[in-house]
């Protein structure tokens, strides 16, 4: 624990920085996918969906459905960016592209190299929910200047995603099990944390059970900032998201150690 | 400085693996400006070793200093001061020629115009500036050891490690591997090289180990293994049956056999071949002179290994 964070150094900035001239090299690639999702995404829920549905309640007054997901779609980028950069991608760069070991000859530790890749993580999570951020102003879905808010809000729990992603990439034993995590976490989390239906529409239990996921909490607190009523409940839901990032940090270096150094 | 000044220095040096023992107790020094080899089968512990010596493992117990530093409290400073070609290719894909040396270097804090100037330098020296703009994944596998050469040598490493820099490559991309490593070397450079093939340890290296089985079993310089352990030729013969053998014991002759072939270690040894030559047919013995290959091949056995 101590010789993690003695470990743990401003040298992870080489590693997102080394990330980041990727990234700009095939910026085209990288910067079209995420501007269509939610453009892709209001379209049909708007056009189609928001047809049927025409009204949502929300903290006691009614919205428009389009307004309403509009923030969960935002939590949505938030999560998925972050978490998919430190699983799949990640994966490959430690797996197939031996990436970290050519790294870890340099003065860079094995920790200087995870953390940078969550840094770098987080900061997929920034561009997507900068990019999210602009389309939905455009669409004037979005109460500003508070859902500028959004914008540290979307570096700070992508560090908790990213972090999460960082743990099940140290214990996979190839890329196919990322399917796991996919398919018994991120897809529940996209369909149940209140990203298109209020929770209050489930029974009691299963809002429980909701409560459980990190996702209800981001999408709780985007929706709350980006429709415009800033309450406190907003920085005990940032919180735990934040303690969380911490936890799934430390647990990702220490697991990442092992790993590696195996 | 002096020649004598001890760049690693092991002892006792000791790496599990839960009940695998890779390197069992080893000691060595190697010195400033030798060329330092690390000889043996695959499993020998060879690679083991090296990736100690450059921080990647830590070892169970024993003490490893390199470059005056502990491997166990200074990891940053050792490989802030040393270069390291790895055994598998990991340029890296992402990047073309030019960048993989610049990101590189920048994990050294070497950026801006220091970087330029080195990274140009270096492209130069191992001859692929014309390839600067070029994916890694186009150049050819002689090309990309060079340029983990290039990129092995930004930091101006005081100590450059070689982990099989020659495996997997045709005749013409070993040999300019090899004129590179004789250019680093010329001009001072110490190198610690692991390899399974004699031909380039005897060619490049100073001073060998043989390992086996996570111990050294052998070491000295080339030449004088060679004489000591084997003599100066090697009388090979391609027929094993009982008659030949029965010649040989009554000669006295040191010899070892195998399923085919019987080696005998000599001095000189034409009168040997001739007798062999008329006895059992001409066709069927060749004298040679003895090489590494035959100190190695003495020393860990000629079985197969898994």
């Amino acid at each position: 624990m101590t010789s993690i964070l003695k470990n743990t150094s401003w040298r992870s900035l080489r590693v997102w920085q080394r990330n980041f001239d990727v990234y700009l090299a095939t910026w085209k690639v990288n910067f079209i996918p995420p501007v269509l999702e939610p453009i892709l995404y209001l379209l049909a829920f708007g056009l189609g969906l928001g047809q049927l549905v025409k009204d949502v309640p929300y903290n006691s007054h009614q919205i428009s459905y389009l307004e309403f997901i509009a923030p969960g779609l935002i939590a949505t980028a938030i999560m998925n960016h972050g978490f998919f950069e430190t699983t799949y991608a990640s994966f490959v760069r430690m797996y197939y592209q031996k990436t970290f070991d050519a790294i870890m000859s340099t003065p860079l530790t094995i920790e200087d190299v995870v953390f940078g890749e969550i840094l770098w993580g987080a900061t997929k999570s920034l561009f997507a929910g900068t990019i999210m951020l602009v389309v939905m102003f455009f669409f004037g879905l979005l109460s500003f200047p508070l859902s500028l808010w959004i914008l540290p809000i979307s570096f700070i729990t992508g560090m908790t995603f990213a972090s999460m992603g960082m743990c099940f990439t140290a214990i996979v034993k190839n890329i196919e099990m990322f399917n796991f995590p996919v398919f018994l976490f991120i897809t529940p989390m996209f369909l149940f944390s209140g990203v298109f239906f209020p929770l209050s529409t489930l029974p009691i239990w299963a809002q429980y059970v909701a409560w459980f996921l990190p996702l209800t909490f981001l999408v709780s607190s985007v929706r709350a900032i980006g429709l415009g009523s800033f309450g406190m409940d907003i920085f005990l839901q940032l919180l735990v998201l934040i303690v969380l990032a911490f936890i799934c940090t430390l647990l990702s270096l220490s697991m990442m150690k092992k790993r590696l150094l195996k | 400085m002096n020649n004598n000044q001890e760049m690693v220095r092991a002892n006792g040096l000791l790496k599990k693996f839960h009940n695998f023992t890779a390197v069992n107790k080893i000691n060595f020094s190697v010195h400033k400006q030798e060329c330092f080899g690390f000889l043996g089968p695959n499993g020998a512990g060879k690679t083991t070793t090296v990736r100690m010596i450059y921080c990647f493992l830590e070892p169970s117990s024993g003490e490893l200093i390199v470059l005056g530093k502990n491997v166990l409290h200074n990891p940053r400073g050792i490989k802030s001061c040393i270069g390291v070609c790895p055994q598998e290719n990991n340029l890296d894909p992402d990047l073309p020629v030019w960048d993989n040396l610049r990101v590189f270097a920048r994990y050294f804090d070497i950026v801006g115009k220091e970087a330029e100037i080195r990274c140009e330098e270096l492209l130069h020296f191992v001859g692929l500036y014309a390839k600067k703009n070029s994916n890694v994944e186009e150049l050819s596998g002689g090309m990309k050891r060079r340029l983990i050469i290039a990129r092995s040598l930004l930091n101006k490493p005081d100590l450059l490690i070689m982990d099989e820099p020659t495996t997997g490559l045709d005749p013409q991309g070993k040999h300019q591997v090899w004129e590179t490593i004789m250019q680093l070397k010329d001009q001072g450079t110490t190198f610690i090289l692991t390899t399974h093939y004699m031909d380039e340890a005897a060619h490049l290296c100073d001073r060998i180990v043989i390992m086996d089985k996570g111990e050294i079993i052998m070491e000295g310089k080339p030449r004088e293994l060679v004489e000591k352990n084997i003599g100066t030729n090697v009388l090979e013969i391609y027929s094993a049956n009982k008659e030949i053998e029965n010649y040989i014991k009554s000669k006295n002759l040191n010899y070892e056999k195998t399923k085919t072939h019987y080696y005998i270690y000599i001095k000189g040894g034409e009168k040997e071949l001739a007798e062999i030559s008329n006895k059992f047919g001409s066709e069927i013995s060749t004298l040679r002179m003895a090489n590494l290959e035959d100190v190695f091949l003495k020393s860990t056995g000629r079985e197969l290994r898994e």
